[in-house]
């Protein structure tokens, strides 16, 4: 078990920048998740954590120790990776037990890791075989009894589930989760998927060309968006966003939308008069068949129904946006419909899309 | 419709049968006279199987001919080309599959050219060179000059082989704890291994097969190679054929062994396609 | 504590190492490829250049006087050589029949092959194993197929009435180049086969589902998709197999050996002749040059015409 900092971390291909000055620091037992979109540095920082790539400008520490030139063997993490990159020439027992084989441990010691390992992944009929004749999420075991075996200071995960379907993903998450649990070893996650970083994080790193755009625990950057791209990655349906012109008159607010509309504001907002803006809301803080003095009409274009809940799409002018509601009233629902967009559920970002 | 289908059936099948026997006819022919006794050869010129077979020529070209010592040479020069050029291209192949370099371009672009000029220009300047140092007329002469030959395309091939082992593999090995000489030995070698043996195949074969410079460089028996000794050989006795033909035939087992090593790889390679297809 | 003391002594030389790793990740693929680069250069590069200078010296092995610098001399006997022009001639010949055969007889197998039937991965096998045959050997074997002594084909052509009596077509003056062409067809068929049949295969199967519903009959498919889809295989190979067949000697070498009277020599065999016989090393480069260069038109005027061909849609 570690703690591991990152300090000012810089990385450029040639004269291509990928990652701007990255400061992290990771609590040890602390399970961290980077997400974010493709591109966006999340496995370059891990794999430079690794020693997979080198490290440009900056410093990684593992427990307090500069590790920029060291090899990946000398790191003492464990890696789980997308591919799994499980040796096709070794049956899973030899698979989980390589690290160990190559530290010289003493023989017995690796029997019994591995069997302990195997049987807390269930992975124990299937010792002898070879990874072609594993399913998916077997082979997603082995990878993850590799590296348990080991008992490293960190376990680094690159987007381990991705090449699951939806039922194994969800299941090997949890599996994850529990495992994290019991060792409580310190632990970095890389996804593009928001519902793996909400479900497994102790603290989300949400990252975007190459910048941490937001640090926190899950329901931080779920209720407290720092920025718009916070705001629109993390939560499915998305956020809906209203672009338009904050105005105050006396001491009460509204919001012009571009397309004419004025959305009456209960209270103000840390916002200049007449400054242009976004505002969002969430699609289950919409308040559908409301009534009240804020109430708007807004005309229904498509009604989804996900068994759990429904999705209403609706059109303010020619402003599109949508709402989630559990109830089924919605389901048939045509025409137009009144909303409220209560105020106390908004999101104001200023003109740089920082969150007010 | 069931008419025209079984007709179209019928032409298939005669075509593909028609097609094994024009590829057969030839060896099927080389081995049918190797065996015929010398008696028969001129009374049963064209019959499709003597009335009796013997082992006589294949006897007569183990035991009184230089054939052995061309055999010897030809084993000794390909199999030896065949393992310098398949250590020289692995190294070649994973710099150009495992690396991005500067030089890379140019290093493709030059083994590709020299894919494309007629090797009967080199005939000459190779002699010339080779002369003064003493490496005509011998074998390790002909193991340099084929090794050179079969090292571009062997290169291709290997790095093709490498590109096939995902990169992840050597990382996860080096996170395990290998250093990347040992991830190279103990990861990447044993994935390599069809790869490594399908090289070593091919350039046994093409150095088996080369005939123009061996002709070349090669004057005396003593260091002749099977193609020059098989070729001087038909010059000088032209009508012993049976003899001609069984050295032939042993001419034949060792591209046969390879074909029949890599015909696995080959029907598999096709077979994975049409799977996908 | 001795990983201290190691992590201690890391520290110290924090500063120096970066440099030296970086000089030896630079420099590791040009290690890893030196090795076949040197061998390329020395034994390839060099007397390629080298036999480009003899193009324009006297060079004759027995010859202890010779070596001087003669100009364009050998360029001008050869503007005379009426045998390197039937050479030249025989090779345009030798490379069409051969080319065209090969790719028909090759494009028919692969169409047949490709089509799944009982012990396809047997015949396959059988049809392909020409190809593992050496050169030299294919061509002693098909010369003894043409003799009549031991060969059955004047016989049977005989029989068919087609010759007069049984003899070897590789000693008339007017068929000889048919006995390497025939060998070569035989020899060069599983390649085009090969290559042609791993294209057929990566056609979507459902391209020809998705015709066969609108309507199109089996020449439609053949003409709409089949084609199309191996147009560019076919034209790569095509255009290589040209260039590498025209290079080809063996064959000819081992079966006629340009014989008789010359009628069946291509440049590249009288290349080798003029070298191997005569020991003449100037001419044979200046041969060789100009093969060389008419190669190098071939191919520039191959690479122009399809730029011509794509800008022209």
């Amino acid at each position: 078990m570690a703690s591991i900092d990152i300090a000012n971390i810089r990385k450029s291909y040639g004269i291509h920048p990928v990652l701007h000055g990255i400061d992290l620091a990771i609590k040890d037992g602390e399970f961290v998740v980077l997400v974010g979109p493709s591109g966006c540095g999340k496995s370059t920082l891990l794999r430079m954590i690794a020693g997979l790539e080198a490290v440009t400008d900056g410093e990684i520490r593992i427990d307090g120790k500069r590790v920029n030139d060291l090899a990946p063997k000398d790191r003492d993490i464990a890696m789980v990776f997308q591919s799994y990159a499980l040796y096709p020439h070794m049956s899973v027992a030899k698979n989980m037990s390589y690290s160990l084989r190559l530290r010289k441990t003493a023989k017995d010691r690796i029997a019994s890791v591995v069997a302990g390992a195997a049987s807390k992944l269930g992975l124990d009929p299937l010792m002898e075989r070879r990874p072609k004749a594993l399913s998916g999420g077997q082979r997603q075991r082995v990878a993850m009894g590799r590296a348990i075996v080991r008992e490293p200071k960190a376990f680094l995960f690159d987007e381990p589930l991705s090449n699951l379907d939806a039922r194994l993903r969800e299941q090997m998450r949890a599996e994850i989760k529990k495992l994290h649990q019991d060792l409580g070893a310190t632990s970095i996650y890389v996804t593009h998927d928001q519902i793996e970083a909400m479900t497994l994080a102790d603290r989300i790193v949400a990252m975007h060309g190459g910048i941490i755009q937001q640090v926190g625990s899950p329901l931080e950057l779920y209720d407290n968006p720092a920025n718009l791209f916070v705001a629109g990655f993390i939560g499915s349906p998305g956020m809906n966003f209203f672009e338009g012109r904050y105005m105050v008159t006396g001491d009460t607010a509204s919001f012009a939308l571009t397309g004419g509309i004025v959305l009456p504001l209960g209270g103000t907002a840390n916002l200049q008069d007449g400054s242009r803006a976004t505002l969002g809301i969430r699609p289950e803080h919409v308040v559908l068949g409301a009534d009240g003095p804020d109430v708007m009409k807004a005309s229904v274009d498509l009604v989804e129904p996900t068994g759990f809940g429904i999705i209403v799409h609706l059109k303010l002018g020619p402003v599109a946006f949508k709402a989630f509601t559990l109830d089924r009233r919605f389901l048939g629902m045509h025409g137009e419909v009144d909303v409220r967009l209560p105020v106390e559920n908004l999101h104001f970002f200023n003109d740089a899309g920082k969150k007010v | 419709m069931t008419g025209k289908r079984i007709v179209s059936i019928l032409a298939h099948r005669l075509a593909i049968i028609a097609y094994v026997v024009f590829a057969l006819f030839p060896l099927y022919w080389l081995l049918k006279v190797s065996v015929t006794p010398n008696k028969l050869l001129y009374s049963e010129g064209i019959k499709m199987w003597p009335s009796r077979t013997s082992f006589e020529h294949f006897d007569f070209v183990l035991k009184h001919s230089e054939f052995p010592t061309f055999f010897k040479n030809s084993l000794i020069v390909s199999g030896s080309t065949a393992i310098i050029v398949t250590v020289l291209a692995s190294l070649a192949g994973y710099a150009m599959s495992r690396f991005s370099f500067r030089g890379k371009y140019w290093i493709v672009t030059l083994m590709l050219l020299t894919q494309m000029f007629p090797l009967v220009m080199l005939v000459a300047p190779i002699f010339k060179i080779l002369s003064p140092l003493g490496l005509t007329n011998s074998l390790t002469g002909l193991v340099i000059v084929y090794t050179a030959f079969n090292v571009p395309f062997a290169t291709f091939l290997m790095q093709s082989f490498f590109d096939g082992i995902p990169k992840d593999l050597e990382e996860a090995a080096m996170i395990d704890g290998a250093t990347q000489f040992v991830a190279f030995r103990q990861i990447i070698l044993p994935l390599t291994l069809p790869g490594i043996a399908a090289t070593l195949g091919f350039v046994f074969t093409a150095a088996w097969s080369e005939l123009l410079f061996s002709l070349m460089l090669i004057s005396g028996n003593d260091s002749a190679t099977f193609p020059v000794g098989l070729l001087s050989f038909v010059s000088k006795f032209s009508v012993d054929f049976g003899q001609m033909m069984a050295a032939g035939v042993m001419a034949l087992i060792p591209a046969c062994l390879f074909f029949l090593l890599i015909q696995r790889y080959l029907v598999q390679g096709l077979t994975a396609g049409a799977v996908k297809g | 504590m001795a990983s201290h003391a190691a992590a201690r002594n890391g520290g110290a030389r924090r500063d120096q190492r970066p440099l030296k790793k970086r000089l030896a990740d630079a420099s590791a693929p040009y290690l890893y490829s030196a090795p076949a680069l040197i061998l390329i250069v020395t034994v390839m590069l060099v007397p390629l250049i080298l036999g480009i200078s003899y193009a324009f010296r006297d060079i004759q092995l027995l010859n202890p006087m010779s070596g001087g610098f003669i100009g364009l001399d050998h360029f001008r006997t050869l503007s005379q050589d009426q045998n390197f022009f039937r050479a030249l001639k025989n090779t345009l010949w030798w490379t069409g029949w051969s080319v065209l055969l090969q790719f028909i007889f090759g494009l028919i197998l692969a169409l047949l092959l490709d089509k799944p039937f009982y012990g396809r991965a047997i015949v396959q096998a059988l049809v392909f194993l020409p190809w593992a045959v050496p050169s030299f050997l294919a061509g002693l074997n098909w010369a003894w197929l043409f003799n009549p002594v031991v060969g059955p084909i004047p016989h049977w052509l005989f029989a068919l009435g087609l010759m007069n009596e049984p003899y070897n077509i590789l000693s008339d003056p007017q068929l000889s180049m048919w006995g390497p062409i025939i060998a070569n067809v035989w020899w060069g068929i599983p390649f085009f086969a090969i290559t042609l049949l791993a294209a057929l295969q990566a056609i979507p199967r459902d391209l020809y589902e998705a015709a066969s519903i609108d309507g199109a009959g089996p020449v439609q498919r053949f003409i709409s998709i089949t084609l199309p889809f191996l147009a560019p295989t076919i034209a790569i190979t095509v255009l290589l197999r040209t260039v590498w067949i025209s290079n080809f000697a063996d064959l000819i070498i081992v079966m006629t050996n340009g014989g008789p009277a010359d009628r069946s020599q291509i440049v590249a065999s009288y290349i080798f002749t003029q070298a191997f016989k005569r020991l003449d090393f100037g001419y044979a480069s200046a041969i060789a040059l100009v093969l060389l260069a008419l190669l190098i038109s071939y191919s520039m005027l191959i690479v122009i015409l399809r730029q011509w061909l794509l800008s022209k849609d």
